[in-house]
């Protein structure tokens, strides 16, 4: 295999959640400003996603003031076909509503928009968990194994640590564990799989992402999937209709105190004897990674890495704050035994054993500047030079993040040494024509930037 | 013509907290030339424990680093105590870190022949009481299967 290609997916597409909405984005470029990966460009006065890098973490929806970026969803109305209709739900989906509100009652309300059973995902936890323990102590494990758990993780270690990819543990996440689960109970039962519809709940931009193009699998059992935000608002607004019955509590296992806790900070590393460490937050998950690629650590039993903080209870779609959310279901798995007998029993292990193996992972580096070293080193040295004629303050007036961005964009041919304020090519040649400075600046920021409408302050300001 | 690529780096010695800096600065640099990633991780954990050598044992060192299309050669001198017996430092278990240096949490152990095991050359020279000077050579394709 002629690894010197192998990187480079350039011509690869995948799947990507996030998405700028023309019509809404101002090209403000706060995204820009906190993308980990550097994927944002403003061109001609909006955001552009450059997405060989893009990881779907979702820090630019975090940011955007003008709900210009939005995450891909199916409708409700996706699941009308179907006979079984599965809503596959995660414990963070309930740690959002206000205590008051019971569990049963959410239930029903999730019922009332057209599902026909629930299944709490994190009651596959207890039997990942010992999957997880028997392959960290198998031979195949490597040092400072890292879970697979955070979707937007492992489209990172593809982009940015390709070296890593091989020290990912290939099981799968609760919620595959969970769909898998379903489905084979379901057809046990003699229910034909097209009439079984299984949808997932979501929290974050990552998960729909990796469900529509998964990584180290082949295709996904999950139907469809349903953002948290929009479903959060739909059950608030039937229980606020009143009528709703609460239905028995024996209708929904909870999934336990394992499964409660799994997706907050700490939820897996909690299961695990030896040196586990959790890191939450997509900086802290960069740092981490790039220590841990320049030294020596010695052995670490177990890495798990999330790309929001708090864990999945800061995931971009769930509503209000992460840290009530977290509190919420502390408190509820205080109470609980690790494992409900219920959501154990009626698990066919042996079946899952069989399927919850990802494939292997493939590195999809986005560093490399070319496939070829020679070019790439040619490259590079054009970076330098530029980059010793780039004034350095990163304030992003060209429409790339950083000084070295712009460097990295004029060399591969995706920018032009003129968009900096500084003008690197023209400081020598005396000054721009100031209808040639307009041209230029509306080219990045757009011709509204220029005039009095759509912006705060003005006559139609709405704030 | 081949291109060269130079690039120096300056050492304190007891300057821990940034210990490391060159070796993670190499390291992005090899991922942007789409270097294999096991090349690249063998470069980085040799330059590691050479850097935090000086960092340890020296009071200050230089880094030259040399990338041409081929390989990577890298060169750090230091002013120090240099090593008295290269041969024994080179024996597996022998860490050129002190125990409390080890402590600290710097060069866990493995030393020289942990430089040895991740360069494709290597080459030590060692003056008592005046410093120590250190060449790793890499090729940047992968040869042969680690």
């Amino acid at each position: 295999m002629n690894y010197m290609n192998r990187t480079l997916s350039e011509t690869e597409n995948f799947y990507h959640a996030l998405l700028i909405n023309m019509e809404l984005c101002a090209g403000c470029s706060h995204c820009m400003r906190v993308c980990p990966t550097e994927a944002i460009r403003i061109r001609d006065g909006k955001a552009v996603i450059r997405e060989n890098k893009c990881i779907d973490c979702g820090e630019c929806f975090r940011v955007c003031p003008s709900s210009a970026i939005q995450v891909a969803e199916d409708d409700l109305a996706t699941i009308k076909p179907f006979r079984h209709r599965i809503a596959l739900i995660p414990s963070v989906f309930f740690g959002q509503f206000s205590r008051k509100l019971s569990h049963e009652l959410i239930c029903s309300a999730i019922l009332q928009l057209g599902f026909t059973e629930i299944y709490e995902i994190e009651r596959t936890a207890g039997f990942l968990a010992e999957k997880q323990r028997e392959y960290l102590q198998s031979g195949e494990c490597p040092n400072a194994a890292i879970s697979a758990y955070c979707p937007a993780v492992l489209r990172l270690i593809q982009v940015k640590f390709p070296g890593l990819v091989d020290t990912i543990i290939p099981l799968k996440p609760p919620v595959d564990i969970a769909a898998l689960h379903v489905k084979k109970l379901l057809t046990d039962r003699g229910v034909p799989e097209e009439e079984i519809g299984l949808f997932y709940f979501t929290p974050c931009a990552a998960k729909i992402a990796a469900l529509k193009s998964p990584v180290g699998e082949e295709k996904s059992l999950i139907t469809g999937v349903v953002n948290m935000n929009s479903v959060y608002n739909q059950v608030l607004t039937l229980i606020s209709q009143e009528g709703l019955r609460d239905k028995s509590p024996e209708a929904f296992p909870s999934p336990g105190k394992t499964g409660i806790l799994w997706a907050l900070t700490h939820g897996e590393a909690r299961n695990i004897e030896g040196r586990a460490l959790s890191i939450d937050g997509i900086g802290n998950v960069i740092d981490f990674l790039e220590k841990l690629e320049d030294e020596d650590l010695g052995r670490i039993n177990f890495l798990e890495l999330r790309a929001c903080e708090q864990s999945c209870a800061g995931g971009i779609l769930v509503s209000g704050n992460r840290f009530l959310t977290a509190e919420k279901l502390y408190k509820q798995a205080a109470g609980m035994n690790e494992l409900v007998k219920n959501s154990e029993l009626t698990l066919d292990k042996a079946y899952l054993e069989r399927h919850i193996r990802l494939s292997k992972i493939q590195p999809r580096s986005s560093l490399a500047l070319d496939s070829d070293m020679q070019k790439a080193m040619e490259k590079m040295q054009r970076i330098r030079s530029l980059m010793s004629a780039l004034p350095g303050i990163d304030c992003g007036a060209c429409g790339s993040p950083s000084c070295q961005a712009l460097a990295e964009d004029i060399v591969k041919e995706e920018a032009e040494p003129y968009y900096c304020v500084f003008k690197p090519e023209y400081s020598s040649l005396g000054t721009m024509h100031y209808k040639d400075e307009l041209y230029r600046m509306s080219m990045i920021w757009g011709k509204e930037k220029f005039s009095k409408i759509k912006k705060k302050g003005n006559d139609n300001d709405r704030e | 013509m081949d291109q060269v690529m130079h690039f120096e780096y300056a050492v304190e010695g007891g300057d821990f907290f940034n210990a490391g800096a060159a070796s993670s600065n190499v390291k992005k640099i090899l991922k942007k030339l789409n270097v294999d990633s096991h090349v690249v991780k063998r470069v980085a954990v040799a330059l590691y424990e050479a850097e935090v050598n000086i960092v340890a044992h020296a009071y200050r060192g230089k880094i030259w680093v040399d990338i041409d299309g081929r390989r990577i050669k890298i060169i750090l001198s230091d002013e120090g105590p240099g090593i008295p017996d290269i041969d024994l430092a080179m024996k597996a278990g022998y860490s050129t870190a002190s125990p409390r240096v080890r402590e600290m949490g710097f060069g866990a152990g493995m030393g020289l022949p942990n430089m040895k095991k991740n360069s494709d050359h290597l080459h030590i020279t060692s003056a008592p009481g005046k410093g120590t000077q250190v060449e790793i050579i890499n090729e940047l394709y992968e040869s042969h299967a680690f």
